[in-house]
């Protein structure tokens, strides 16, 4: 299978910020690739320059056959796409923001009705398919506005960070809809802030930091290299440490890591809450007193940390408080 | 030919999308159409008693006026609306999509001739109530709110190219307020130009605002029997002259909205 989405040497300045600093990729057809990194990471920028809005200063790139550059028209009639903040408009209903964008790609008048009508009933909007879209919650609007790039039934599709400010029920309804979308062979171009999601749904992740590749591969070689799961396990009294470090030691799939002055073991792990409940359960059979115990997965600061020996700092002013605060959150969880 | 036939099937459906919008959010349209009351009332009322013709009514001489100027306000709309569409990111979803280009823009500013057409309506029942009058022919007096429509359409181009170039919608307005100000007063709008110092004089006779306001004028059968002929060119032949602008602010702003359109991409 050839490539479907592929860029050469990427480059995008807005004055003195370098949003792209010569970014190659290449995504397979019939896979997800997903473009992981911070605010600012130069994302959305990519995803613009693919999708035809943007152009770069310097650099090439073809979609599903046509160059994005010389024939953006040919490239338009083979993406769809969902961009960050869902562009739909406010006034007309479900219904008519898809039945719009349907006779837009020159569906027709009946097949375009229809078309919006099928894609309500998948995205679980039929019943809010008649009402105006500013009475939709954030996840309906999401929804919405992915339905809206799937209208056309695209072969190659970009989703630009699309369940950034979602709570968590909505972010996880949305990635069963994404997976079941990518089951039906469409090549997908995802970006994200959180590994977490680049893993649930990617095939292949890129991390990218001021516009630059900075790690490539799947989701488990991503993790290994920044170090999988692990079990930090904090004691009341430094007395019950060598105890927790031999119970730990069970458990662990590689070197465990002791901080005495904190009274904390970290154990690598490899299986998730059933290694923790036995885990804990050990630890209560040897009489040690937990102060506090956690499964860490690795967070996009991990890799981050891990990759470049700087936090996953956004460079750009487009980061909320409530974006950080939600990769901050995953973190410590 | 497609492409043509294309440009306006999605410049149509365009169109029609804003036209929902009048019908959901009718409190913009009750202000489009409280505001041109507001001026016909205040003008007639306020000013009216005040300022005299020789020969004529000042309120009949002021109707046509206020016509003009609130036509080329109600091209902010056009602005105001492409801007938020940016604002909003809509437009990227249309730049991503495999239509005409140039419809976003051609449907926009046909749709806001509805505003535009509403707006005369409402101020022409106003301009009806407190005493102004056709005193021409049905006939010449469509061709007066003809012109006004085809010139405020043209107008509403060089706003769509202003919608594009600000960083937000709040911008628009004030933006807009400090071009049509000046350029619908510094003209025969309110007083006759005859009566203004040289430079705004000479200015006010080749504003296209004047040509627009005394070809309506004419067309109403608004000038007051006695007037002397007006001596500037412009003024002389105010359909075409008022025509010409339109043709020439459509000719250069049109391509240059639209240029700046291929490049419109949502801000942060």
């Amino acid at each position: 299978m050839g490539n479907v989405i592929e860029a050469f040497g990427l480059v995008k300045r807005y004055g003195e910020v370098v949003a792209l600093d010569g970014l190659d990729l290449a995504v397979q057809e019939g896979s997800v690739f997903g473009l992981l990194g911070p605010n600012g990471a130069g994302k959305t920028t990519a995803v613009s320059i693919l999708a035809t809005l943007l152009i770069p200063d310097s650099g090439s790139a073809r979609v599903a056959g046509a160059d994005v550059l010389k024939e953006p028209a040919r490239v338009r009639e083979r993406i769809g796409l969902s961009g960050q903040y869902a562009a739909l408009d406010e006034h007309l209903t479900g219904l008519e923001n898809l039945d719009m964008i349907g006779r837009l790609y020159r569906l027709g008048r009946s097949r375009s009705r229809a078309r919006a009508r099928e894609l309500l009933e998948v995205f679980d909007l039929s019943e809010a398919g008649s009402r105006p879209v500013k009475t939709y919650s954030g996840g309906m609007r999401r929804r919405l506005d992915l339905a809206g790039a799937l209208v056309a039934s695209p072969p190659v599709l970009f989703l630009d960070e699309p369940t950034t400010g979602l709570d968590p029920r909505s972010r996880l309804d949305l990635w069963g809809v994404i997976r079941e979308l990518v089951a039906r062979g469409s090549t997908l171009l995802l970006t994200t802030q959180y590994l977490e999601e680049a893993d649930h749904l990617a095939d292949r992740i890129m991390v990218i930091d001021q516009g630059r590749d900075i790690a490539q591969g799947t989701p488990d070689e991503l993790k290994t290299l920044v170090g999988g799961e692990r079990i930090e396990v904090t004691v009341v009294s430094s007395s019950d440490l060598p105890r927790a470090q031999e119970v730990m030691q069970r458990f662990a799939v590689g070197e465990l890591a002791s901080e005495v002055r904190n009274r904390r073991v970290t154990a690598p792990i490899s299986g998730g809450a059933a290694v923790l409940t036995k885990a804990l359960r050990a630890l209560d059979a040897e009489g040690v007193n937990l102060h506090d115990v956690g499964l860490r997965r690795p967070t996009l600061n991990d890799v981050f940390l891990t990759l470049t020996g700087h936090a996953a700092e956004p460079n750009g002013t487009r980061g909320t408080s409530e974006d950080q605060s939600s990769v901050r959150g995953k973190a410590t969880s | 030919m497609m492409a043509v036939v294309h440009m306006f099937a999605d410049a149509a459906v365009i169109a029609k999308r804003n036209m929902i919008k009048i019908k959901r959010v009718p409190e913009v349209l009750v202000f489009v159409l409280l505001s041109p009351i507001m001026f016909v009332l205040l003008f007639a009322y306020v000013f009216g008693g005040s300022i005299s013709i020789p020969g004529g009514s000042y309120r009949e001489f002021l109707i046509a006026g206020i016509f003009a100027q609130t036509v080329v306000f109600g091209s902010t709309f056009t602005g105001v609306g492409i801007a938020d569409d940016i604002q909003k990111g809509i437009i990227d979803r249309f730049r991503s999509l495999p239509m005409s280009q140039a419809a976003v823009l051609i449907g926009r500013t046909a749709s806001d001739v509805v505003y535009n057409v509403l707006t005369l309506l409402i101020m022409a029942l106003t301009g009806l109530v407190v005493g102004w009058r056709i005193h021409s022919s049905l006939w010449e007096g469509l061709v007066g709110f003809g012109l006004l429509l085809a010139f405020a359409y043209a107008f509403s181009w060089t706003m769509a190219l202003v919608g594009l170039l600000v960083p937000s919608v709040e911008v628009i307005n004030n933006a807009s307020f400090m071009v049509i100000f000046p350029v619908t007063f510094i003209a025969n709008t309110f007083v006759p130009a005859e009566n203004l110092p040289t430079v705004l004089r000479t200015f006010a006779e080749w504003n296209p605002i004047s040509s627009l306001t005394q070809a309506v004028r004419e067309l109403f059968g608004n000038i007051p029997p006695g007037t002397p002929d007006p001596t500037a060119w412009p003024l002389q032949n105010p359909v075409i002259y008022t025509l010409i602008w339109a043709a020439l602010i459509i000719a250069v702003f049109a391509p240059l909205a639209s240029l700046r359109y291929q490049k419109a991409v949502k801000q942060g």
